[in-house]
């Protein structure tokens, strides 16, 4: 209790709540049209943040990380388009029951779900914080160490069906972050003598361009589209009223979206598929599902909620980002002088719990302007895409040249853009990039820490937390690995069955010529020899 | 599993092998330049070289490239994943019209570079109706005064400011 008192003591000041306002309102905007996204609009914002005190810019960065998916909602339900990728799902449910003409209890059932997430997270962790500050400081260089290769492999593995492209990529990031003088011996690593790259490539550089300049030359790349949207009419509040007749499903999956938000690497993705699934499972109607079912709608939208709460753990126990908008986040910490980590929850538990405050107000910030701006945020989709592009491009440019006003770094962006624009046209992840950027330099860091203390490799892991995290990793491997032989076995025997030869012409000829050498085929050719008219000739 | 699909959708098949051997290509290029671009300290074990992790990230890149190209559903080079790179090369456009408009803004000042940068780029588009052009003049004043102005961003003043009254300059310096 006491430490809930320091916290709002933290928070009422005039700027933080000005932070809160605005980052709540803005990321609702900013959800609200498709193309822009959450990311797109802290990457921009991220430079700003650094002249404001760590608690106003990291509640601004929240405000807008946590209130971007109740603003994706709108389109995803209404024109069948998300505002955020994280509301891919809510399309299923939501615009069905647009179709149907129940817009409106859509949205309000979305927003009530959305709400009930955002609260459980923050609820969670605040009856959590205290055994976090005890479990915090048993983690030493080592664990890191672990628990940050532990979310590498996740990020990696999460990406199903890219998995070998993902890996590429967050090995990509590792070499990033190592490009530039080495802290401790201070030699050159690939700088190819340039003076501009010896200082290292900047993270919010490459997130700028991987993120925002990217996401605008891919909008004025591609094709405006036609979109006619109607109006919202009524009472917004009866989704709580329906939300209350499924407290089970809700429920089920906040618990997702925390368990998922703490894991690094995991995120909303997987929180809202396993909430959805678990939904179907244990509903009345399944075969609803996909249909506009209510129930399916609940178990998207609060899972996607619950997770911002809970992906701010391992940022603050820790200091591992387990995504790329936290990792963003932590650059806030570090241009501070504040190291999140054990010691944040020890000495600086007030700060702490404002920022969960923080979370907790903005959900009911954001609800309150829902209810009244409904209207006007459904217009906000009528903004041609190549138009949007044009705007995310000038944005940008004042993201990546507030931060040294140097130009090389404008350059470097537009690169990073360009990179970024082809992996979105492959449909490749670009998340990886950034978490292997931030995860190799804190791996670095305490890879050479924990092994100057250690002298066997079994030393690495005598502790029972570094043993743990260890086990973990062991685990989701083989776990991955059974899961590709097993679908790989599948893959084999339908090849078997279809394809019984090579379809490729040179192939097909040396195949027929091997088979008219072989003891079967001279059988066959010697009988095709003593064809019938052969026959009668002899 | 139609859900696993829209959230995980599927990865576009035509540019896969020339990204993917081009991803390869460069990993190669920066492996073989390890020995040039990092330095062996002597008397320092093998974890604390500075080379260290540049080569555990490489060697990262080159075998997750070399699967990723060999998993891929068509590696043989087809006329598509030509037009398909093609696409990407015009997308150097875009970095050109960002890199003029990086390097007017120490020249003309950050109001009217932008206002020259996002007014021609609004047309390059194909908006033609003076509309889009208001709205687009708005926006840049709004960007400008929010993040110049309110945010107070480090934005350099203009060599063009220098030919301004002392008042003026100073005024346009920290405003525009």
């Amino acid at each position: 209790m006491e430490n809930i008192l320091l916290g709002f003591d933290v928070l009422a000041r005039w700027d933080v709540v000005l932070a809160i306002l605005c980052g709540s309102i803005g990321g609702v905007i900013i959800g609200a049209i498709p193309g822009v996204g959450p990311a797109v609009a802290i990457a921009i914002l991220l430079p700003a943040t650094f002249s404001m005190e760590p608690i106003v810019g990291l509640t601004l960065l929240l405000g807008i990380y946590g209130s971007s998916m109740y603003g994706g909602a709108i389109p995803a339900i209404l024109i069948n388009t998300p505002g955020t990728p994280v509301n891919a799902l809510t399309t299923y449910e939501g615009f069905p029951m647009t179709t149907r003409g129940e817009a409106r209890r859509a949205l309000s059932l979305a927003y009530a779900a959305s709400f009930f997430g955002g609260i459980f997270s923050v609820i969670c962790l605040i009856l959590m914080a205290p055994i976090l500050a005890k479990v915090a400081p048993l983690f030493g260089s080592r664990e890191i160490f672990l628990a940050a290769l532990l979310g590498l492999v996740l990020v990696i593995i999460a990406h199903r069906g890219k998995i070998l492209a993902a890996g590429m990529l967050a090995c990509f990031g590792l070499f990033l972050n190592t490009v530039g003088l080495e802290p401790v011996k201070y030699s050159s690593r690939y700088t190819f003598d340039q003076s501009w790259l010896a200082n290292g490539i900047d993270l919010i550089v490459v997130v700028l361009g991987l993120f925002a300049i990217s996401q605008a030359y891919f909008l004025m790349s591609g094709d405006d589209v036609k979109i006619r949207v109607n109006k919202v009419r009524g009472n917004l509040l009866q989704g709580f009223r329906e939300l209350s007749r499924h407290p089970v499903v809700a429920g089920i999956s906040g618990c997702f979206g925390v368990v998922m938000g703490i894991i690094p690497g995991v995120g909303e993705f997987t929180a809202q598929f396993m909430s959805y699934t678990t939904a179907e499972r244990i509903s009345k109607r399944p075969k609803a599902f996909g249909h506009g079912s209510s129930e399916g709608l609940i178990a998207s939208e609060a899972a996607n909620n619950a997770v911002p709460g809970a992906a701010m753990i391992p940022l603050l126990a820790l200091g591992i980002p387990g995504e790329a908008l936290t990792a963003m986040m932590l650059s806030v910490f570090y241009v501070h002088n504040v190291i999140p980590g054990p010691g944040l929850f020890l000495y600086q538990l007030d700060f702490v719990t404002a920022l969960y405050l923080a979370l907790l107000i903005l959900n009911v910030v954001v609800v309150i302007f829902l209810m009244f701006a409904t209207n006007f945020l459904v217009q906000l989709v009528r903004i041609p895409n190549r138009y949007l592009g044009v705007c995310i491009l000038t944005l940008g440019f004042v993201g990546v040249y507030s931060l040294r006003n140097n130009p090389s770094d404008c350059a470097m962006a537009a690169v990073f853009g360009l990179l970024g624009y082809i992996l979105r046209r492959l449909k490749l992840p670009i998340i990886p990039i950034i978490l292997g950027m931030v995860l190799g330099g804190i791996m670095e860091v305490k890879f050479r820490s924990s092994m100057s203390r250690v002298k066997e490799p079994l030393d690495f892991i005598d502790r029972p937390i570094a043993a743990m995290i260890f086990a973990v990793i062991i685990i989701v491997l083989l776990v991955h690995f059974l899961r590709v032989m097993r679908e790989w076995e599948p893959r084999k025997e339908r090849k078997w069955t279809y394809r019984k030869s090579s379809s490729k012409f040179g192939r097909l000829l040396f195949n027929r010529r091997k088979h008219m050498l072989d003891d079967r085929g001279k059988v066959l050719r010697n009988l095709q020899l003593m064809s019938p008219a052969r026959k009668k000739e002899d | 599993m139609a859900e696993l699909k829209i959230l995980t959708p599927p990865i576009a098949t035509r540019g896969q092998s020339v990204f993917a051997l081009c991803f390869l290509g460069f990993a190669l290029i920066l492996f073989l330049l390890l020995p040039y671009q990092t330095t062996m300290v002597e008397d320092t074990t093998w974890h604390k070289q500075p080379g260290f992790w540049p080569m555990v990230s490489i060697i990262g890149m080159v075998v997750f490239g070399v699967l990723h190209f060999w998993r891929l559903p068509r590696r043989k080079l087809e006329k598509i994943d030509y037009k398909e790179a093609l696409l990407w090369i015009r997308g150097v456009e875009f970095v050109l019209w960002f890199m003029i408009y990086v390097s007017l803004v120490p020249i003309v000042g950050y109001l009217p570079s932008t206002l020259i940068f996002v007014l021609p780029l609004i047309y390059r588009q194909g908006y033609r109706k003076p509309f889009h052009f208001y709205c687009g003049a708005l926006f840049v004043f709004s960007v400008v005064i929010f993040f110049k102005i309110i945010l107070e961003v480090k934005i350099p003043g203009a060599a063009l400011y220098e030919f301004f009254p002392a008042a003026i300059r100073n005024f346009l310096i920290l405003n525009f």
